[in-house]
């Protein structure tokens, strides 16, 4: 089990590596949102599949450190990550805070749907007060630069960038479910009655990976700004609650590349279907596709992607004692509803 | 475990490989990247402007500046959120030498961002956003449309004439809707009215009961609105189904009755709204651009057609001067500006900042369409304000 | 305010919110007896709505009916549609956890909307009202009410007043409502308890259809109709407790008010008004208001 990370690795270095020889403009350019939305979706897999908290607001997080990047940069001349990255992950984790306080008082479904709420209370203080600047969104008119003075103009630069940053959260959040706090939430996801009778304040462990959770989105949010230089109130919807919480299902849930392959399969699956290449005049139905796919990998692949090879395993060689995989079962809606 | 690392390395692979292959290419035909809305409620524009835009190519043998025209179609969906990433895909992906698009002026913003930086050709056949040809303008950035005050401005002029005294708006709170609203606002203040209430709600939201109550409870001598696609249907029925349309008169700018006319049915009778185009103006070219897209598509044209016809126009203009090349943008750029745009709705020329600078014809809804009445403001310009070309 | 037009917005708090019950007891029956949370169920609105705009020239043209025949052809279609989709898709359903459940039914909406567009294109179209309730009430010298949307109101409470006397007073109604209670005492019981399902699930989406159809005519038909109003019957089904229909009833006509009366007091924050609502009852009822089966 344990060689299965260091391969991952490994391979995501090389892929990382070969983008940019063979990829070209583009290929950088789709890496990089991929990169991105992989960010986002580790983000969410801290709290769904190591704490079994089913967030449906994360977006919210992700939008708030996005304008925040955006808001703090208007009218400065040349505005510098050393202060705009802070920033919105602050801001992304205090209202990560404020929610994570409120919402973890209710349970299962209910839960669900107070995160949606507070989600939507985002979207619409950005979308109708002047704060946001409206539906139309806003523009990120300079490129904020690195210390040292290097800029992100170039896509090649901003790459590298957003690379160094997911190799950082990764070892931030392998650390932590390594670390006795990781371990904590993973109990209080097997069973938080357990947990409360040995004494420990789950309370406090949820916020505080509820906090951690919305301060990666946060970054997330930024890297997005900063890359495509404009936001709208649309990074805050349901939609993209819903769509960042379909990536790390169909990754498969209690395993961080669980997440990284989610995001990208989300985002080869909508390549695929768009590409006019392989389906010519019902290119414009592709959501028909991405739907039927998402049925079919639900159905077929109830644990994610990860669990294809112990599904052809299973197949091959029949059923086995399956060696049990520690993350196993999303007990999120526990105690039903 | 390990299957699925090599594979998604391998798809990796292939995938940075296809799409560095496709970069080699770079053939003389002339690739079109349509970047229109093909799905959702602007779908019906979308299509309308794309049809616009291929008549008029199919009317010059298929061939723009010399150059045979080939199309790569983007469904944007209207979604601001995956602007960036489509016009990107048309752009660095398959190397597209002009973009045409769009409907939704927050789709379009994103797409002037891009353009801008990247200096790839745009024309904007819809997308009436005043900031595209303001702080956003660019040397190869053009609209074939209209900027958002414009035909607001035009109705405020109207109204004043009319000697209309107090004046209540309503609209989306959306830069279309606010800058439509705003241009209103000007005119109409200029002329010596009062606009008493500004109301919106945000968009595109459609439950206009609420404030419908506080017109009536407020009687002003006329309201103007801003909507467009299913939300113009909807509040043109509702104002009628609750009476106002008996004692306020409802004007508009030309969106809340362009193509919306048969789902609105009776309730849009004698509605005067102003638009850059109507039916029935008669004109020599007018008739031939209808007959010729009547036959062509089965369909009545609108305004979105003509934009769309328009825009390949200019390109026309355009590429004829630069004999087929789109880099040579300061060229391309002083022929366009320097030209007289034979269009349906009448010649046009553009403004410094290469917006349209047209006539807003004051048309009256008369069964299933929107005659032109007259002249509701001549040569109206679009101020441009923020933009240093 | 005068009382006029404190009437008027008062009785577009009540259409708005009865409409909203319409859908949201669908969801909530199918939520607290089945246990499937349904993303698609604004899809079933859209597709009334449809039915109703798609239905009319047929029923019109072929058998002379009216716009009540074309209703209620579209309300045995609906059930029709909604007995199939149980058989074929939602039955599967019922042994996954919710999460799988929502990225099932989230895939559902796509197709559903895909198929929508192919079949009948992404036009908005209108629904023509028929003339006999087309009419207006005068309530003084410059306000009306459109008769159309009292007939709205009317049509809901008879529906609801229907599902009352289903519920409470009919052998079906009680097995129903054990179910929503305890679903395994109830199977163990004896009770038939795939049919309930099946009768449940095609109820929900009839009721459902029925609120797009005779919505139809007022808010016209057009493409993602379903969604907006997805997200509202979720909050209402929250908040009025999943599986009592009573709390939806009481949710939706409290969120009719709120977001009405809202829009005329504090029209900025009237889109967040709704949501503020639902978390502050929850915090202080985190089961929402009503206890499911009542």
């Amino acid at each position: 089990m344990k060689k299965y990370p260091v391969i991952f690795l490994g391979c995501l270095l090389l892929s990382f590596a070969a983008i940019p020889l063979f990829g070209g403009d583009y290929g950088i350019d789709w890496m990089t949102k991929t990169i991105i939305f992989g960010i986002f979706a580790l983000s969410l897999e801290l709290l769904v599949g190591r704490t079994g908290l089913v967030c449906f607001g994360q977006a919210a997080f992700f939008g708030i450190g996005a304008y925040a990047t955006v808001i703090f940069s208007t009218d400065v001349a040349q505005p510098l990550v050393a202060f705009l990255l802070p920033i919105s992950v602050l801001l992304a984790a205090l209202y990560a805070l404020f929610v994570g306080a409120l919402s973890l008082r209710t349970k299962g479904v209910y839960f669900i749907m107070v995160t949606l709420a507070f989600a939507q209370m985002a979207y619409y203080v950005i979308h109708d007060t002047p704060i946001g600047g409206g539906t139309d969104g806003i523009y990120l008119y300079v490129k904020p630069n690195l210390p040292g003075n290097i800029s992100l103009n170039s896509s090649l630069n901003f790459y590298l960038f957003t690379v160094f940053i997911l190799f950082s959260v990764l070892g931030l959040l392998g650390l932590i479910t390594r670390s006795r706090f990781g371990r904590a939430l993973l109990g209080i996801k097997l069973n938080e009655q357990r947990m409360k009778a040995t004494g420990y304040n789950t309370y406090f462990y949820k916020l505080a990976a509820f906090v951690i959770s919305g301060a990666i989105a946060g970054l997330a949010g930024f890297l997005f700004a900063v890359k495509d230089g404009y936001v709208n109130p649309e990074l805050l919807s349901w939609h993209q609650s819903g769509a960042v919480l379909i990536m790390i299902i169909l990754g498969g849930l209690g395993h961080l590349r669980g997440a990284l392959i989610g995001a990208f399969a989300y985002n080869l699956l909508e390549e695929f279907f768009r590409s006019e290449a392989i389906f010519g005049v019902f290119t414009k139905h592709w959501h028909l596709g991405l739907g039927i796919a998402i049925i079919l990998c639900v159905a077929l692949l109830p644990k994610g992607l990860i669990g294809l090879p112990s599904l052809w395993q299973n197949k091959l060689v029949g059923k086995t004692a399956e060696t049990p995989d520690d993350n196993d079962q999303v007990s999120s809606s526990g105690s039903g509803h | 475990m390990k299957l699925i690392k090599v594979s998604l390395l391998a798809t990796n692979i292939i995938l940075a490989l296809s799409l560095g292959a496709a970069q080699a290419q770079n053939a003389p035909k002339l690739k079109v990247g349509m970047m229109l809305p093909y799905s959702g409620t602007f779908a019906s524009l979308g299509n309308a402007i794309d049809n616009g835009f291929q008549l008029y190519v199919k009317e010059q043998g298929g061939k723009i500046g010399g150059r045979e025209i080939t199309y790569v179609r983007v469904d944007d969906e209207s979604e601001p959120s995956k602007a960036t990433d489509n016009i990107n895909k048309l752009i660095k992906r398959d190397n597209v030498d002009v973009v045409i698009g769009t409907v939704h002026s927050g789709v379009a913003m994103a797409m002037a961002k891009v353009a801008k930086e990247s200096g790839t050709l745009l024309i904007i056949p819809n997308a009436g956003a005043d900031i595209i040809t303001g702080p956003m303008c660019a040397k190869n950035i053009f609209r074939s449309s209209f900027s958002n005050s414009q035909p607001g401005y035009a109705m405020g002029e109207v109204a004043a004439k009319k000697g209309l005294k107090n004046a209540m708006t309503i609209t989306w709170k959306y830069a279309a809707g606010d800058e439509s609203v705003k241009g209103f606002k000007e005119s109409f203040e200029k002329g010596g009215g009062k606009v008493t209430k500004e109301l919106n709600l945000p968009f595109p939201n459609v439950e206009f009961q609420a404030l419908l109550t506080e017109i009536a409870a407020a009687k002003p001598d006329v309201v103007y609105s801003f909507f467009a696609g299913a939300g113009a249907v909807k509040f043109v029925k509702d104002y009628a189904a609750a009476g106002l349309n008996k004692t306020i008169p409802l004007y508009g700018a030309g969106f809340l009755t362009d193509g919306t006319l048969d789902a609105q049915g009776d309730s849009a009778k004698g509605m005067l709204t102003s638009l850059h185009y109507a039916d029935g103006l008669n004109t020599k070219r007018d008739n031939a651009f209808r007959l010729a897209y009547a036959k062509e598509f089965k369909l009545q044209p609108d305004v979105y057609a003509v934009q769309g016809y328009d825009a390949a126009q200019m390109l026309a203009i355009g590429l004829n001067a630069t004999a087929g090349d789109v880099s040579k943008k300061d060229d391309f750029a002083k022929a366009v500006t320097a030209a007289t745009i034979d269009s349906p709705r009448g010649p046009f020329k553009l403004s410094k900042a290469h917006n349209p600078i047209q006539d807003f014809y004051l048309r009256e809804v008369q069964g299933k369409e929107n005659k032109s009445i007259g002249i509701a403001s001549k040569a109206l310009a679009d101020p441009g304000r923020g933009c240093n070309m | 305010m005068d009382f006029f037009t404190f009437l008027i917005q008062t009785l577009n708090s009540v259409q708005y919110g009865l409409l909203l019950f319409l859908v949201a007891a669908g969801l909530t029956l199918i939520f607290g007896i089945m246990g499937v949370i349904n993303l698609a169920h604004g899809s079933f609105y859209m597709i009334g709505a449809y039915l109703a705009y798609g239905l009319a020239p047929i029923v019109t043209g072929m058998f002379g009916g009216g716009f009540i025949t074309t209703m209620l052809f579209g309300l045995v279609v609906s059930i029709l549609l909604g007995y199939f989709l149980e058989w074929a898709f939602y039955s599967y359903l019922y042994q996954r956890d919710h999460l799988q459940q929502v990225l099932m039914t989230y895939g559902l909406i796509l197709v559903f909307e895909e198929v929508r567009s192919i079949l009948v294109g992404d036009d908005v179209h209108g629904v023509q009202m028929p003339d006999w309730l087309s009419g207006s009430i005068q309530l003084n010298d410059v306000m009306t009410y459109p008769t159309y949307r009292v007939f709205i109101s009317g049509m809901c409470l008879l529906l609801a007043v229907g599902m009352y006397i289903v519920l409470t007073r009919t052998k079906l109604g009680m097995m129903i409502r054990a179910g929503s209670v305890n679903r395994e005492m109830t199977q163990s019981l004896g009770i038939n308890i795939q049919f309930l399902y099946r009768v449940v699930f095609a109820s929900g989406v009839a009721i459902a259809a029925f609120a797009g159809m005779v919505a139809a005519p007022v808010s016209s038909v057009y493409p993602g109709m379903g969604q907006g109003i997805l997200i509202i019957c979720f909050v209402v089904v929250v908040i009025g407790g999943i599986g009592s229909i009573k709390g939806a009833f009481v949710a939706a006509l409290l969120i009719g008010f709120v977001d009405t009366f809202g829009k005329v007091f504090l029209p900025q924050i009237a889109g967040v008004l709704v949501y503020i609502l639902m978390a502050v009852i929850l915090l202080w009822k985190p089961s929402g208001l009503f206890k499911a089966g009542s």
